[in-house]
């Protein structure tokens, strides 16, 4: 989604897509490195200064058996030369390496779509194990397609054999001949493919140059070889952007730089205790690379040690950071009201993924919004953001930083599978132009005849943060109800209320700092709002866009702050005749708005794993206005 | 307060009234450890105290040092962020057999194996004593409780034997009411890593007088107190510790006439991994109870080699936030955007 880095004419917001987009899905073996081939276009289509959204979609098996459907890994872009908030609908183009990846993808492209199959994995022994009974690069099945069957498999061989590699890793090169072709198609520059080739197989050059072969036979082969007039080049202009340096970033590098950005803003080194989860990991391993940043990284035993350690690390006095996904977030819960308790600030990031339970690893859902606002034991209030595209997890990482520290809180950021994989270009920001919010520990000791009181407060009701090692003021903080005013334990009925009292005004206070929500397209008092939060951003965008060029009265407002929610937020949604809420889940921000608005907000709901699609929403637009 | 001044128990104690049962042998852990304080030179202001949740895990209320009591079974984790974020800090981990070995098992276990250097008292009763007298993962087969009015089927865990197996560098045993604890307290002091540090205490409540057998004054025959370089003599000098070197297990034998060399008696050396294995799992009344530092090998420590490896990896960079957001392959827009 790149609206946050494009001057939108309001032509443009309201345009039909542009037709100068195009959808192009990888699909094959989870063995055949589909991933490594749509991020190498991703960022040869980024550098041809392109707008994209991608979708990675992957199975939960490292290596699930060979040619099997449930081991069909896919990867899919959409870039054009104006603003792409999704990643797309429907392929215009689908590489298949395999029946299975033909079978399990097929139905998504349009039709008329073009399909290209490597004819050499088209095999007996491959058909069936896609369950296909006859070839369908042979029979008519494939009509309302176009299909462009080629042996990629045996070009591949061909194109390296000078290399003297054995057959299993002369095949590995497809990926890079499947990727030389589609450079072709739309006239992309080779090159920053063939110095990243380099210096991945910088221990290997014979691979290196294998790679980089196959790479340009692919390339040679869209070139001079008749394709019957099926494919011809295109080229997609750059999309308009505002002037500046750019890159490609995912969520999850967005989320760690962010972090450290935001630890920098608040002068403290920082600690991550994290501990491996799918889609959460990635954090994790890139947080790892950044020690001179004063980042200190711990894998623990498990979830708990991870927020443990964060906990025991920020009440030492630095930004303490963990990071999972929603089993895992529950592991953490006790920890987290432990955190509240204390009052010590602290950053959860939650990488949603499909649930309950193991659910659907590496699939996407927004079905922890429950689990952040209100899942742990006692009245324990935490604010809860919520990032909407790999981009804006910087910015709200370094959001996160900020309530952490200035309201003496744990604060949970939600992502999802989708923003910590995909990738998208971002801007590059001026780190200058970010207002510091530097950290003042206490370290004053009480004056002759008083005590210490580590609940002492600011006008923000932020409590004062002791580093231990602070001569004079040692104190004992925990789990149990604590005195208002002396800190020591105190299970008084009084003190209860007033303490939890305190904690709620605290957070609920966090409103105060937040800007006023804005409405992304429309205006407020119209027939029809479209609510959303997180990486439903892009669909919701899009349709509520071309709803709009058709003339419908319908407005999109996307919520960062889903607790507590911005100020006017009750206002604004009471000013429409109808609120409907898209999310990936049964409902949960619906509720949510419902009780804090008493407003009749409607849930459009999608629990598949998938993203939405544009269609999908456009769907419940009008349905919406009858 | 400033260096030098001279600090004594009471510069350890807080205003806090002290809740524990009456006649409860956390009291002499508390004051035990209030009076080795001073002794070891700790400084109040650079000293914390982290515990887990039971009625040992009240302790850094009492402590007039840094604490945090913290969520069950988990202080070790809380005090590994400490040690990380700040390893001048003096860290004491205060937890019970529950607590340790029950619900924080992985976490003793993890703290154990990475040797984070920070105290572990153990105060091992037995029992559940917070929540009212179940039995624990330390009690007895046939222990009466609650939970197991029949007596319980499962056999205890060996804290000492877990600590070795989980690859603690520093293993001991003390006796909350006996005069040697501060001695054991200041000797895992000492050690640089994960001192574990088993107490026996007594329940006065649920558990009265489960460790009488060798803690009662009489039966202080029943102690086998270690000590480096020194034969393993109990009983007044009239019984020693042998190596049965066919069965490689030990022996008790008499000692005549204080002559433990002829007896064939055996002298302590703490870095002997496979003799303190032997020492902390004999079965009590065959053999006695060994108390002491049973095990001391120092390894580096985990938060030293953290410290060190984000020391060098960061080597020759600069911490440029400009730079860091505009690393990978990148791009620049020149024009102004056109309009469609």
């Amino acid at each position: 989604m790149a609206t946050a880095t494009h001057y939108l004419t309001p032509e443009e917001s309201n345009a039909h897509p542009p037709l100068e987009a195009v959808v192009v899905r990888f699909a094959g073996d989870s063995g055949d490195g589909m991933q490594l081939t749509g991020g190498q276009f991703t960022l040869s289509t980024a550098l041809a200064g392109n707008d994209l959204a991608t979708f990675p979609d992957f199975p939960a098996e490292i290596r699930a058996p060979q040619g099997t459907t449930f081991g069909v890994s896919a990867f899919q872009i959409n870039f054009g030369s104006s603003a792409v908030d999704t990643a797309g609908d429907s392929p215009d183009v689908l590489v298949a390496m395999n029946p299975a990846a033909l079978k399990t993808n097929v139905a998504d492209l349009k039709p008329g779509g073009l399909i290209i199959a490597d004819v050499g994995e088209f095999g007996a022994r491959n058909l069936a194990k896609a369950g296909y009974d006859a070839n369908p690069l042979e029979d008519d099945s494939l009509a309302k397609w176009q299909l462009l069957a080629f042996n990629i498999s045996q070009l591949t061989l061909d194109a390296v054999k000078p290399f003297g590699l054995g057959n299993k890793e002369a095949l590995r090169c497809k990926n890079m001949w499947t990727l030389g072709l589609a450079l072709w198609m739309f006239d992309r520059d080779r090159k920053p493919i063939e110095d990243w080739l380099r210096t991945k197989f910088a221990k290997a050059p014979e691979l290196a140059e294998a790679n980089i072969a196959a790479l340009d036979a692919g390339h040679a082969y869209g070139e001079t070889a008749e394709i019957g007039g099926q494919v011809h080049q295109h080229h997609i202009d750059p999309a308009p952007a505002a002037p500046g340096l750019y890159r490609t970033i995912t969520g999850a590098e967005a989320i760690s730089l962010g972090l450290v950005a935001g630890a920098q803003l608040a002068g403290l080194p920082m600690f991550f205790g994290g501990y491996p989860i799918t889609p959460a990991s990635a954090i994790l391993h890139h947080l790892s690379r950044l020690k001179e940043y004063g980042v200190t990284t711990f894998q623990a035993e498990d979830e708990i040690a991870a927020i443990g350690s964060a906990i025991g690390a920020a009440y030492a006095g630095s930004l303490g950071v963990t990071s999972s996904s929603g089993p895992g977030i529950a592991l953490k819960a006790e920890a987290m009201g432990l955190a509240i308790m204390t009052e010590l600030p602290l950053v959860i990031i939650n990488s949603q993924r499909g649930g309950p339970s193991t659910g659907l690893p590496t699939k996407t859902e927004q079905s922890d919004l429950y689990q952040a606002v209100y899942g742990r034991n006692g009245d324990a209030p935490m604010p809860v953001i919520a990032a909407r595209s790999p981009a804006d997890a910087f910015d709200c990482a370094i959001e996160a930083c900020r309530i952490a520290v200035q309201y003496m809180t744990p604060v949970m950021l939600l992502t999802d599978g989708y923003i910590a994989n995909a990738a998208e270009p971002w801007k590059v920001p001026r780190m200058d132009g970010y207002a510091p919010f530097p950290v003042a520990f206490h370290d004053e000791p009480p004056a002759e005849g008083e005590s210490v009181n580590p609940y002492k407060r600011d006008e923000k009701l932020a409590r004062v943060w002791i580093r231990p090692g602070t001569p004079g003021l040692m104190h004992r903080i925990g789990g149990i109800e604590k005195n208002v005013g002396t800190g020591h334990i105190d299970y008084s009925p009084d003190n209860h209320q007033t303490m939890t009292d305190i904690r709620a005004a605290k957070v609920m206070g966090v409103a105060d700092g937040v800007p006023e929500q804005e409405i992304e397209l429309g205006e407020a008092g119209g027939r029809l709002a479209v609510v959303g939060w997180g990486s439903t951003f892009g669909p919701i965008h899009q349709a509520v866009r071309r709803a709009r060029g058709r003339g419908a009265d319908v407005s999109h407002i996307h919520i960062r702050h889903i607790w507590p929610m911005p100020r006017n937020l009750g206002d604004m949604l009471r000013s429409y005749d109808r609120v409907i809420v898209p999310e990936m889940n049964k409902g949960q921000l619906k509720t949510v708005l419902r009780d804090q608005y008493l407003v009749d907000a409607r849930p459009v709901t999608k629990v598949s794993g998938q993203p939405f699609k544009i269609a999908e929403i456009e769907a419940a637009i009008e349905e919406a206005l009858g | 307060m400033n260096e030098m001044t001279k600090l004594t128990a009471k510069d350890f104690a807080t205003d806090q009234e002290v809740r524990w049962c009456p006649g409860c042998g956390d009291y002499a852990v508390l004051k035990a450890v209030q009076r080795t304080m001073p002794e070891i030179g700790a400084r109040p202001e650079s000293t914390v105290f982290v515990s887990g949740i039971g009625c040992s895990s009240r302790f850094p209320y009492y402590m007039e040092t840094y604490g945090f009591h913290t969520i069950h079974g988990r202080a070790p984790t809380f005090a590994t962020g400490i040690k990380l974020a700040n390893p001048g800090l003096d860290v004491w981990i205060i937890t019970g057999d529950g607590d340790a070995l029950s619900i924080g098992g992985n976490h003793t276990m993890h703290l154990l194996r990475r040797n984070l250097d920070c105290q572990v008292l153990l105060f091992n009763n037995e029992i559940y004593g917070l929540t009212k007298g179940q039995y624990s993962p330390t009690s007895r087969v046939g222990t009466r409780s609650p939970s197991t009015p029949f007596g319980s089927v499962d056999r205890p865990a060996s804290p000492c034997a877990f600590a070795l197996g989980s690859g603690a560098r520093f293993v001991a045993r003390g006796i909350d009411v006996h005069k040697n604890l501060p001695e054991v307290l200041k000797a895992a002091h000492r050690h640089k890593g994960a001192s574990f540090v088993e107490i026996y205490q007594n329940c006065i409540v649920y558990n009265d007088d489960v460790f009488a057998p060798f803690t009662a004054k009489e039966n202080a025959g029943n102690q086998l107190w270690l000590g480096a370089d020194q034969p393993m003599l109990f009983a007044n000098g009239a019984k020693g510790l042998a190596l049965d070197a066919e069965a490689l297990t030990l022996k008790v034998v008499e000692v005549e006439g204080g002559d433990w060399e002829a007896a064939g008696v055996i002298v302590h050396n703490p870095r002997n991994r496979s003799i303190a294995h032997m020492l902390v799992e004999m079965p009590f009344g065959i053999f006695p109870t060994a108390l002491g530092v049973i095990y001391e090998d120092p390894a580096p420590t985990f938060e030293s080699a953290v410290v060190e490896q984000n020391r060098t990896a960061s080597l020759g960079k600069n911490a440029d936030l400009q730079a860091l957001v505009s690393k990978g392959q990148t791009w620049m827009v020149n024009s102004e955007p056109h309009s469609i």
